[in-house]
């Protein structure tokens, strides 16, 4: 059947059909919907696992027991779960065991815009990467095959265009994989350093015969148009290519680790001007002039940001921008903002009233770090909050560390924020940290997490108790408190961080998207405003400063009420209230 | 036919995925190649979206690039400002009458650019305006903007109105569908 999907809904169906039995995730844009995805085929297990690290080892455990497993992240996961990858690659796999990473050029919803090919190369693991969505489904089963015939996990890398665009995909039924038996076998699974040493010379073998792989593959393909033009490009870039140069000839790169030395000079020699096109680091360039053959490159293009049909042609072809309409757009950016009824709101409005130094994370309530809220001082990357402050803390001195707080969210909190909460304990810190528990991973798109008792298929299980948790760490001064009681809420921070000892907040409030959370509608401003303008400061997108009065967008607010504890005149009322 | 490039913006939350999904599929039905895109992730926050549908013989690139769309089909005023440079020329603009203020507008630290609809009048534009809100609300569920603007969008290309019927059919939840029906109508009418 013939379907328009998003390329992870087709790395999805390439999993099905490659009969894969377990698949294992940390959400994270653009990867996510991969996962969302196999929740729709029973047949597989799947799980959010609570940080990519421990996604990759259950899908290596998975494997190990003879399973096929795939298991997905974006690029930032990786460095998370690199340090089983550096050593699955030695040990191998039994049942096939492929890694989705997304990468993100542009940087559309990420911190940082690394190059996860970067990974298969020093990782040693071969890399697939697809230019569309059949190419996403197909090339996920050619993974598996590959996987299981040079006994290595194989990484498929997708990158935002890639992930969230869709098209044409023709799909198939489930093909049947069978358990494969288990065997001990502590030379290849017991990575100490006597069995690690044989297991090296294997990984090396094993690269050898993937580069012969890499000239015999079909994933590695030479398409011929005019010959006076040559393109070495691969995923989402030779799409970009095609468009730009239109018939000329393409050596397109399936598998971009390792590369087909002899395929690219044999190449190389039949066409005139070359031209090696890849969005971010110059990986394929600096191996190809390592061959000894000239090409048109990165002294050319870019290494940041996303590449694009026009911006080849410019570049590349000296070929000017199509005309626009001459009208002035000089427009205000219409950045993200926190959701009416945010319970972050709460939380960001006090510690901006107390004028604390933050240490972020990564979640919704980065948006703190923007106007209107502005109470953000760093992030850096999931769980970074807390370390950061305690640092921050054993150089400036407990005065500082009590003008001081690491906030993070729930799910972040789980994924590695725990680990710094200990180290604060450890090392006899005084930090406060407080943990945004809005009963979900928000940011992504509303997953469950750990914290939310609920599984990825939204069967009941146990939850993470916050408070017990904390306390068991050796956290005495666990404090939980609603972030919408601004009043009591503001008390509880300053008495925190007034404490000379480690103190957790476990700010307590679910996301206003949740399905269960209802507030009573639309509120109103009546005519008892004063225009004092103190509402405004929660920064709510749903009260708006007409100048000469305040109104609330009736189709925006929730009914939240958080600004009706900022008005001092009782003039913020129910909407279509008879007796207000 | 030849390639026909389609973007819709608006903000987060305005229902420009079922938008392009209807798009998509007419492609599908009409047999041609089609590619959508959309960014996921931080722009669902109120922030500014945009998603592109691309449909002809053959698509290679997902993006619509400066002067390269057909249509573009707007959700908001300052949205449609912003993406105006996409417009090919003698291309259509399909507009929601309607404004969203931005934060930065909220807060004071930016004004709402005036009088954006003669800016897009005096520039020649092909202009197709429509108060969708209104209409929706008429139609029985201010959630049907997306298929009145769909509805209009559809009267301005050659495509058999057929199409666009069973599109509806596929895509839109049975329970809403005759609302959905109303809208699109009421979209076709306008041109
Ligand atoms: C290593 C890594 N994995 C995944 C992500 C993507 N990501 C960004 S924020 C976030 C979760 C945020 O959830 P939570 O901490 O509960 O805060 P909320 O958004 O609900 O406020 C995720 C998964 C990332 N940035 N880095």
């Amino acid at each position: 059947m013939k379907r328009l999907m998003l390329g992870n809904e087709a790395v999805a169906a390439g999993a099905y059909e490659a009969g894969v039995r377990l698949a294992s995730a940390y959400p994270g844009t653009p990867s996510t919907e991969i996962t969302e995805s196999i929740v729709k085929y029973q047949e597989i297990y799947v799980e959010w696992s609570p940080n990519e690290k421990v996604a990759l080892e259950v899908a290596i455990g998975a494997s190990i027991a003879g399973a096929r497993a795939i298991c997905s992240m974006k690029h930032v996961g990786l460095n998370v779960a690199a340090d089983p990858l550096f050593t699955v690659s030695y040990t191998g796999v039994n049942g096939g065991l492929v890694i989705m990473v997304a990468d993100d050029p542009g940087m559309h919803s990420s911190q940082n815009e690394q190059d996860s090919r970067m990974y298969a190369l020093a990782s040693k693991i071969p890399m697939l990467e697809p230019s569309n969505s059949q190419e996403c489904k197909d090339y996920v089963k050619s993974a598996f095959e590959i996987s299981e015939r040079f006994d290595c996990p194989v990484i498929v890398r997708l990158t935002t265009r890639i992930a969230h665009s869709q098209s044409i995909v023709e799909t198939a039924d489930r093909g049947n994989h069978e358990l494969k038996p288990y065997v001990k076998d502590a030379g290849k699974y017991v990575m100490m350093p006597a069995m690690a040493r044989k297991r090296h010379v294997e990984v090396e073998k094993r690269m050898a015969a993937l580069k012969d792989f890499a000239h015999e593959t079909s994933l590695n393909t030479i398409q011929w148009g005019t010959t006076d033009v040559g393109v070495i490009t691969s995923g989402i870039s030779y799409q970009y290519a095609q468009e730009a140069f239109g018939d000329v000839s393409y050596l397109k790169l399936g598998m971009v680790h390792p590369l087909p030395y002899k395929m690219i000079e044999d190449f190389a020699s039949k066409v005139g001007t070359l031209y090696v096109i890849e969005e971010l680091e110059s990986l394929f360039e600096d191996q190809i002039k390592k061959l000894g053959i000239k090409v048109i490159g990165k002294d050319k293009l870019p290494v940041i940001g996303e590449y694009s049909a026009s911006l080849l042609k410019e570049k590349l072809l000296g070929i000017e921008q199509n005309k626009t309409y001459e009208i002035d757009n000089e427009s205000p950016g219409r950045p993200p903002v926190m959701c009416p009824g945010c319970p972050h709101r709460g939380t960001f409005h006090v510690l901006k009233k107390l004028k604390l130094m933050v240490t972020g994370d990564i979640g919704c309530y980065t948006l703190a770090a923007l106007p209107p809220a502005d109470a953000m001082d760093t992030c850096v990357c999931m769980g970074a909050s807390v370390g950061m402050a305690h640092g921050m803390q054993k150089v400036r001195g407990e005065e500082f560390g009590k003008k001081t707080v690491a906030v993070l969210g729930d799910s972040t909190f789980i994924h590695s924020g725990i680990t710094g909460l200990i180290d604060v304990v450890y090392n006899k810190g005084c930090s406060t940290i407080i943990i945004l528990d809005n009963s979900i991973t928000g940011m992504t798109g509303h997953q469950n997490n750990p914290t939310t008792g609920l599984t990825i298929r939204n069967e009941p299980t146990k939850q993470v108790n916050l408070e017990l948790l904390a306390k068991a760490v050796g956290v005495d001064r666990v404090r939980i408190a609603d972030p919408f009681e601004l009043k009591e809420f503001e008390k509880i921070v300053r008495e925190e961080v007034e404490a000379d000892e480690p103190s957790v907040i476990i700010a307590q409030r679910p996301c206003a998207l949740l399905k269960g959370v209802k507030y009573e509608g639309p509120l109103r401003i009546n005519e008892d405003c004063r225009m004092c303008r103190s509402c405004l400061r929660i920064g709510c997108p749903a009260i708006v400063d007409k100048g000469d009065k305040i109104e609330i967008n009736n189709a925006l607010c929730v009914g939240c009420k958080l600004c009706t504890q900022m008005c001092s005149f009782n003039a913020i009322v129910k909407a279509g209230d008879k007796n207000e | 036919m030849s390639d026909l490039n389609i973007m819709i913006v608006g903000v987060g939350g305005q229902g420009t995925l079922m938008a392009s999904r209807l798009l998509g599929n007419v492609a599908m039905q009409l047999g041609y190649d089609v590619k959508v895109s959309e960014v996921h992730g931080m722009s669902q926050r109120g922030g500014s979206v945009v998603t592109y549908v691309k449909m002809g013989k053959k698509i290679y690139s997902p993006i619509i690039e400066k002067g390269e769309a057909d249509i573009i089909l707007a959700f908001e005023k300052l949205e449609a400002l912003r993406w105006i440079d996409y417009l090919k020329q003698g291309g259509a603009l399909i507009l929601n009458d309607q404004q969203i203020d931005p934060m930065p507008v909220i807060t004071g630290k930016a004004i709402y650019p005036e009088s954006i609809i003669e800016r897009f009048e005096d520039g020649g534009i092909r202009l197709f305006k429509v108060n969708g809100l209104q209409i929706a609300e008429e139609c029985g569920n201010t959630k049907a903007v997306n298929v009145v603007l769909i509805g209009l969008l559809a009267a301005t290309t050659s495509i058999d109105r057929d199409i666009w019927e069973k599109a509806m059919e596929q895509v839109i939840p049975q329970k809403v569908i005759e609302v959905n029906r109303k809208a699109f109508d009421k979209g076709y009418l306008l041109s």
